[in-house]
């Protein structure tokens, strides 16, 4: 048996995704779309360290939330004038796109409720999460280390960085 | 002066030629002309000097055992294809190419001097292409002084292209005159159609001899004068036969139809009169002296093989006979003056072409072995002395247009008064070439109505009365532009005698016409190298007089003073009068086969396969294909959310899939 | 009452349906961006999920939602480049205006 408090806010949680998801698609204003968003992230946030990823918790919340979110906002400032809505999408598109999206989600949870035996497996318990372990198979070149990785994930950061200057550069 | 110089004879006017066509543009116009001039002038004395020292000059050892031998001057391979098959290019002298060169340069020269004046308007400025034209004049001097001393087939060839490409060249030089542009088309076009010919011939001629050059094919292996080799080779290919006649004798048909292109025998005479849009003097050089006797000189350098093909040379003999004939018949009704000179000189042409042809006929082989050549030679004394006279005449009447800015005859009438250099040096010409004695032209075509005799009494009749219409028909212009009425000044300028550039070489050449009868022809330009020892048949020489002058007389009658004579003939003989006139209709004869049957009936269909079925099938495949990726292209229309739409199909598709096969 | 991963499957789902609906209806591209964020992020949560459920010894799942996170700021980063460059031209982020360089 689970503590209520975790499935209370479990709840929360989920109810939080869903509403919010939902509304950063629907809202229309730009600006509001981005605060949702953030909403979203932060209960993901709340999931990883329900998890007891607690690492990739901070890490979601440092980076999505605050640096993500962060540039999404400035970019709309920088394109947008505040307080006009965007222009209302027109009811066939809408619910093209509607008729798609549910058709996907449909076809997934049907395939969940009804394939996937190890969905209803409960939770366990895990040995050993600290930063400690973390740093070390981040940085390991042994079997399931990520080195390799790791370093490809900073060159292509590098390259970001360097293409974002190139691109915004005023010419 | 050495044989070998021979080669500057021909370098000089192609650098001519090279340097006023490039850097003419840069300089002032009478400076090229008068650099042309000098040129030419160092070509004629080295010329000169090469073939009076080949005839003369005792110490070359050109003559062995009293027969002129042909001296090859210097014969590199220039292209070898394989051991047997090599072209070479090269220099050759002999007799008749001597004598060409003689003829070329001072012919050449006289076209020089006489543009100078010619292609000046009347205040003495230089026509617009000055430079060009005095640049091409130079290349075609280049390429005929080339062909006749070719030393084989091959190389003749080149430069029988390279004539008739100058000979293009200055018809059409009046590029914005649209008759001037089809009459360097039509020549063209007639006589690349004939050079085709020219072509077989000289595949099959060379495949059954297994050579090109002259001094195997002709003149024997050492240089001598042997018909030995032309004997093996003609029995080499004697085996092989094609449509009854022996595979030689097409081979030299062929040969000579090349030359009748060049040498506007009937049939292929059309392109000649209308070749006379091209400046006078062009007409002087090439279209009456030099190049239309290409033709008889092609022959005459083959002239040891058509001895042995008699079916060839009967062919050339009719065609000849009947040229002269239909030619000079023409040439008795046309009003525009440089016309009746053109017809004259198919005429003539014909009359070396038959004297060529009859010269065998005179006993065949064993009689020639014996030194009966007098056709050839009299052929060839014609072509100098014809070269020289119909220069002069054509010189004259460019003279005459230039003065009264017209070539028909009824605006000139009664020139005599102002133009008296002119008269006399056009007067001197027709008793030239109507022959009286002692002029240039007796004597040549003595020589030639005695070998026509010699063949037989018809045929010597027939030339003798085509003798009588030249001079008719000369006179008959003569006097038409000359008397026949006071002349009616139609510009403010009353016409004159031209400037001294025009006027000298009109004296130069009428006293050359007046001596050049007592060159001893029979001496040195034999086919056999041999001298020959005619005498003048006082029988032929006199009734060819007495004919020449009864056709001078009915010239004076008709035509001296004004009379009501030749319109009251013209109007009974109306039908022969237009036919005449109108060339026998040969050009619409032409015009209806090439345009009616060649083009409507044959082209105009296959291109209209072409059109239709072969172009038609790939502009299908195209046009298939263009429109399947015009259609394809809507695909990709740049809309990312579109493409997403079509993606998440393809992923539900697949996850709906993998579901039924799971469930089954 | 357990919490089972599929209850932590089903938001995740709901999740990235919005993304979908999001990205196909969305004209404006900064909104096409956050659908595409939350895609990534509904999938990150799967990742992170199955890992703790079905290999709990092991940390794979972690470290490739480390990885996608990582690699969404830098796309993020990237794109939000080129669309306030592209606003710098032609004054305006509507991918439907944005027809310009089409056939």
């Amino acid at each position: 048996m689970e503590s209520v408090g975790n499935l209370i806010l479990y709840f929360v949680v989920a109810l939080v995704i869903i509403v919010c998801s939902v509304l950063t698609v629907t809202t229309r204003q730009i600006l509001r779309s981005a605060t949702y968003l953030l909403f979203v992230l932060f209960a993901t946030a709340v999931i990883y360290f329900q998890m007891d990823y607690a690492f990739l918790g901070a890490v979601q919340i440092a980076v999505y939330a605050g640096g993500i979110v962060v540039l999404f906002v400035f970019a709309i400032l920088l394109t947008h004038q505040p307080g006009k809505d965007a222009q209302r999408i027109e009811s066939s598109r809408r619910i093209l796109g509607a008729v798609a999206a549910l058709l996907g989600v449909a076809v997934c949870g049907y395939g969940l409720f009804s394939y996937a035996n190890f969905c209803h497996r409960q939770l366990a318990e895990v040995s050993d999460m600290s930063i400690e372990t973390i740093g070390h198979w981040l940085l390991s070149t042994e079997k399931f280390g990520y080195l390799l990785p790791f370093e490809a994930v900073s060159v292509l950061l590098l390259a970001c960085i360097i293409g974002g200057v190139v691109i915004a550069r005023r010419r | 002066m050495p044989l070998s110089y021979t080669i500057a004879v021909i370098a000089i006017p192609l650098l001519m030629f090279f340097f006023l066509g490039l850097a003419g543009v840069k300089m002032d116009k009478k400076l090229t002309g008068v650099l042309g001039v000098i040129g030419m002038l160092i070509t004629t004395v080295i010329a000169y000097g090469v073939a009076l020292t080949y005839f003369f000059g005792s110490d070359q050892g050109q003559v062995a055992d009293g027969v002129r031998q042909a001296v090859v001057v210097f014969n590199p391979d220039w292209l070898s294809f394989t051991k047997t098959l090599v072209v070479r290019m090269g220099i050759m002298l002999d007799p008749i190419a001597a004598m060409m060169l003689i003829v070329i340069t001072t012919v050449s020269l006289m076209v020089h001097l006489y543009s100078l004046g010619y292609m000046c308007d009347h205040h003495g400025h230089a026509e617009k292409g000055f430079q060009r034209y005095y640049a091409f004049l130079a290349l075609f001097t280049f390429s005929m002084l080339g062909l006749v001393v070719a030393t084989n087939l091959f190389q003749i060839f080149i430069f029988f292209e390279m004539v008739g490409l100058s000979s293009y060249l200055l018809i059409g030089f009046y590029y914005q005159s649209p008759a001037a542009v089809h009459a360097s088309k039509k020549a063209f076009i007639v006589t690349r159609l004939a050079d085709l010919f020219f072509l077989l011939g000289i595949m099959i001629l060379s495949y059954y001899t297994g050579t090109f050059d002259f001094d195997q094919l002709v003149f024997g292996p050492n240089g001598a004068n042997s018909l030995e080799v032309a004997q093996s080779a003609i029995a080499t290919g004697g085996g092989a036969t094609f449509l009854g006649c022996s595979v030689m004798a097409w081979a030299l048909t062929f040969i000579f139809i090349g030359g009748a292109g060049k040498s506007a025998m009937y049939p292929l005479h059309i392109w000649l009169p209308d070749a006379m849009e091209g400046p006078t003097p062009v007409s002087a050089l090439i279209h009456a002296a030099t190049m239309v006797v290409a033709g008889v000189f092609l022959v005459a350098r083959l002239f040891p093989l058509y001895v042995i093909e008699q079916g060839a040379m009967e062919i050339i003999c009719v065609v000849g006979a009947f040229t002269a004939f239909y030619a000079a018949a023409i040439a008795c009704v046309q009003s525009d003056i440089k016309r009746a000179l053109a017809f004259s000189t198919v005429s003539q042409i014909a009359f070396m072409m038959t004297s060529l042809a009859v010269s065998s006929a005179d006993g065949g082989l064993i009689e020639i072995h014996g030194g009966h050549g007098l056709g050839f030679m009299a052929s060839m004394f014609h072509l100098f002395t014809h070269a020289m006279f119909k220069a002069l005449l054509f010189l004259c009447a460019g003279a005459i247009i230039h003065a009264v800015h017209s070539n028909e005859n009824s605006k000139m009438h009664g020139l005599h008064k102002y133009m008296p250099i002119t008269s006399i040096a056009f007067l001197i010409g027709c008793l030239a070439i109507a022959g009286i004695p002692p002029f240039a032209g007796f004597w040549s075509k003595d020589e030639i109505l005695v070998a026509c005799y010699a063949k037989g009494t018809g045929w010597g009749i027939w030339m003798s009365m085509v003798a009588g219409m030249t001079a008719f028909y000369m006179f008959r212009i003569y006097f038409l532009i000359f008397h026949w009425k006071k002349h009616e000044v139609h510009t403010e300028h009353a016409p004159s005698d031209q400037p001294w550039t025009m006027t000298l070489p009109l004296i130069i050449l009428a006293t050359i016409s007046i001596v050049a009868g007592f060159v001893p022809a029979h001496d040195l330009v034999t086919w056999d190298g041999k001298e020959l020892h005619t005498q003048l048949n006082w029988t032929v020489a006199g009734s060819s007089v007495l004919i020449a002058c009864i056709g001078i007389g009915l010239a004076f009658k008709m035509y001296y003073k004004e009379n009501e004579l030749p319109d009251k003939l013209q109007a009974r003989f109306s039908g022969l009068w237009e036919a005449a006139y109108r060339r026998f209709y040969m050009d619409e004869l032409y015009q209806f086969i090439t345009h009616k049957v060649i083009f409507q009936g044959i082209c105009k269909p296959i291109a209209k396969f072409d059109r239709g079925i072969i172009d038609g099938f790939f502009n299908l495949l195209a046009s298939v294909t263009g429109s399947a990726a015009y259609g394809i292209r809507r695909l990709q229309n740049g809309s990312i959310q579109s493409y997403v739409y079509v993606y998440l199909v393809g992923a539900l598709a697949l996850a709906v899939i993998t579901m039924v096969c799971v469930l089954i | 009452m357990n919490l089972t991963l599929l209850m932590y499957l089903v938001p995740s789902l709901v999740m990235f349906g919005c993304g979908v609906y999001g990205f196909l209806t969305r004209k404006n591209m900064i909104a096409i961006m956050i659908s595409l964020e939350l895609m990534l992020n509904s999938v990150d949560i799967n990742f992170v999920v199955f890992n703790r459920y079905l290999f709990p010894g092991q940390m794979d799942g972690m470290f490739f939602t480390l990885f996608a996170i990582a690699i969404a700021a830098a796309e993020t980063a990237l794109a939000l480049a080129i669309i306030i460059n592209v606003f710098r031209v032609a004054r305006k982020v509507d991918i439907n205006e944005l027809t310009k360089l089409k056939f």
